[in-house]
């Protein structure tokens, strides 16, 4: 089919519709709000699905536990301080194995913050981010078409693993207008999960729950639990590298702060720097073992993200200390450029006398 | 001392029964009493004196917060 | 003779974990039989509350899917818009449906979701021990209160059903309660109507049902249950407080 030309925010919309999408909930905050509306103008005129502007983000997430409980694709959006509204609820799906796609299209913070992009909400998504010991699945798009083909890819691994998946976006690329094309049309009939409650006819009632009275059992549901998060971990995780044979030096970016560093490299390529770029794509789980068979040869990283250093530490956990590992964040929503990145990697090259091609 | 035939009968599951009173609150026909013998939680269960007043109206059964009691009636 | 009375179908064979005298089990026994008696027993998807009653689905014999506490409404919301075929309600406490619930009972009911809540106001939280609800009366003693409920301080008792009444998607609201022979048939009665409303399509039904609370209101059973004609029902007045569906009263 042809390339559109969409925003983010609209592409997220109209690729969860392509992908099935039954029911959309969710409530107005800024930089997300165009999703919203596409949701309420297209998904709501689909035979047999459901647009709610909810009362708040936590009712939003309720209603996608209802919805994905009798077996629909559902989704809700938000933005950082939204998503931490909805925690209670993404523990809950993910303790009764109800898949559930999130969307964060994130901007600075803490508290109200900045309505501006940031990467500040890593930690919250990787690391669960609500409580108990669980993860869900983060797909850090980085364009518009991967925010489009991310949203659909989102659908398809909450189902396949009974596991909320979290599409971690920032506000720029959800305002920024690119050609994106939809592989998928648009299903005539929407699914219905196989294990759905939908009464119990036929068949002995069944309970979706998490509580229990004997931690016994609650073990053994995290062990669980973990098993799966092991299996997403052999077959989902997804990275993106961009001159990295020959690098001395490797910058790690996710997202948005990908894109600018992918330019920067571009610069200080052409003036002789060796230097690469890893973009993990699933930020859980996290490219462990790509980071760490790079650091053979790679003895420096530039991690560079938009925030006070959060993937930073996956990096380094990843690496156990086998390179070294240098950090560039810039927090509260301001976006750096290119040429700013292209300045501090070529400091940190030079500084570590690094090789140079002239 | 009643000649004619009960009219109702209860059975009443002592194991389930909480010793709650409220079925012998309740009767209108006083035929439930205290039981004097422990069940194995440790209440003093609710016991059905079958002296021929019951009428089945299963009001105990209605209150009942245990569905302990069921009626007989006819 | 022949049986007139029996354990319901769908109440499964469990001891109820409940306190002597509590009013749960009479409520969930009721639901049992109005749930079998309109043969919805294989459609229902019930929704039962962080509280005492988190165990109901080890008593009733329908599908049933926990909710964060005082989400019901919402959990109910998407079950309903997703799956309309599917009769739903909500079993809720006073502290889910009138405290951290408010939100989304009263949405729920604006929108007129097609879902029944069932609301059980003991005015404590029982639970967790005894704390003040938003029903707790007026210098009632709870463990939150134990000077009892000031009412410059700690507010007055929500009269939650006279306020989802004033929403205009709300289609049936009444207050009952389980602590007579009258009111337990009543009570059934009210349930009834109640799902009726859900399958009718007219909006948003809540039944809110006063119910004794022997252990935290440190009364014997029997006590408990004149205390809520005695008191409870002073504040809480019982009857039908809206009714717009047009079918039988409950009373």
């Amino acid at each position: 089919m042809a390339k559109v030309l969409m925003n983010g925010n609209s592409a997220i919309g109209e690729a969860a519709i392509r992908a099935g999408c039954q029911c959309y909930f969710g409530y107005p905050i800024t930089p997300q709000n165009e999703l919203t509306e596409y949701m309420a103008a297209n998904l709501s005129r689909r035979s047999g699905c459901s647009f709610i502007q909810a009362e708040s983000e936590i009712s939003a997430i309720n209603m996608v536990f209802g919805a994905s409980v009798v077996g629909a694709r559902a989704m809700t959006s938000s933005s950082s301080p939204g998503i931490s509204l909805k925690q209670e609820g993404i523990s809950y799906l993910a303790a009764c194995e109800l898949p559930a796609v999130i969307v964060n299209m994130s901007r600075g913070g803490p508290g109200l913050g900045s309505i501006a992009a940031s990467q500040s909400d890593y930690f919250q998504a990787t690391r669960g981010g609500g409580h108990g010991d669980y993860r869900t699945i983060v797909l850090a798009p980085s364009s518009v078409q991967e925010l489009a083909d991310l949203t659909h890819r989102a659908f398809d691994l909450a189902d396949a693993y009974r596991i909320p998946v979290v599409v971690l976006g920032d506000g720029m690329l959800g305002q920024m207008m690119e050609p994106v094309e939809y592989a998928h049309e648009a299903p005539e009939t929407l699914q219905v999960r196989s294990d759905a409650l939908r009464g119990a006819r036929g068949r002995p009632s069944r309970i979706v729950k998490t509580f229990t009275s004997n931690p016994a059992d609650l073990e053994r549901i995290n062990w669980s639990l973990f098993r799966r998060y092991r299996l997403i971990a052999e077959r989902e995780t997804s990275f993106d590298t961009f001159l990295v044979d020959d690098a001395e030096l490797v910058v790690v970016a996710f997202g948005i702060a990908a894109r600018i560093a992918r330019g920067a490299v571009k610069t200080v390529r052409a003036a002789g720097l060796r230097v690469g770029l890893l973009r993990p794509i699933t930020l859980w789980p996290f490219p462990a073992d790509v980071v760490r068979d790079s650091a053979r040869k790679v003895k420096h990283f530039l991690v560079f993200e938009m925030n006070m250093g959060q993937m930073l530490e996956d990096v380094k956990l990843s690496l156990e200390g086998a390179a070294e590992v240098a950090f560039y964040g810039r927090p509260g929503g301001v976006i750096p450029t290119p040429s700013e990145i292209a300045r501090v990697i070529t400091r940190l090259y030079y500084q570590n006398g690094l090789r140079v091609d002239r | 001392m009643s000649e004619v035939r009960a009219k109702g009968r209860i059975e009443i599951d002592r194991e389930l029964c909480k010793g709650c009173e409220l079925c012998i609150s309740f009767c209108p026909r006083n035929v439930i009493s205290v039981s004097d013998r422990l069940n194995a939680s440790g209440y003093l269960p609710a016991v059905f004196n079958d002296d021929g007043e019951c009428t089945g109206c299963a009001i105990c059964a209605l209150v009942c917060p245990e569905v302990a009691i069921e009626v007989y009636r006819g | 003779m022949r049986k007139v009375y029996t354990r319901p179908a769908l109440l499964k064979r469990a001891v109820f974990h409940y306190c002597p005298g509590c009013g749960h089990s009479i409520v969930h026994r009721l639901i049992a039989e109005v749930l079998a008696e309109m043969k919805l027993g294989d459609r229902a998807i019930g929704i039962p509350p962080p509280g005492c009653s988190v165990f109901a689905y080890d008593y009733l014999d329908v599908d049933m899917a926990e909710s964060a506490h005082g989400r019901g409404a919402a959990v109910a919301t998407g079950i309903k818009r997703a799956y309309p075929e599917a009769v739903v309600f909500t079993y809720q406490g006073d502290g889910d449906l009138a405290a951290i619930g408010t939100a989304e009972t009263i949405h729920a009911a604006n929108r007129g979701e097609n879902i029944t809540a069932i609301f059980i106001n003991n005015a404590v939280y029982g639970m967790t021990g005894g704390q003040m609800a938003p029903t707790t009366l007026s210098q009632q003693t709870t463990t939150t209160t134990p000077y009892g409920r000031d009412t410059r301080l700690e507010g007055y008792p929500v009269r939650m059903s006279e306020i989802v009444a004033m929403v205009k998607g709300a289609a049936y609201v009444e207050r009952v309660a389980v602590n007579s022979p009258a009111n337990i048939r009543k009570t059934k009665r009210a349930i009834r109507k109640a799902f009726q409303t859900q399958l009718d399509g007219l909006g948003f039904a809540l039944v809110e049902i006063l119910s004794p609370c022997p252990t935290n209101w440190k009364m014997t059973p029997l006590e408990s249950w004149q205390w809520v004609d005695k008191v409870m029902a002073v504040e809480f007045p019982l009857g039908v407080i809206k009714d717009v569906t047009g079918g039988e009263g409950a009373a």
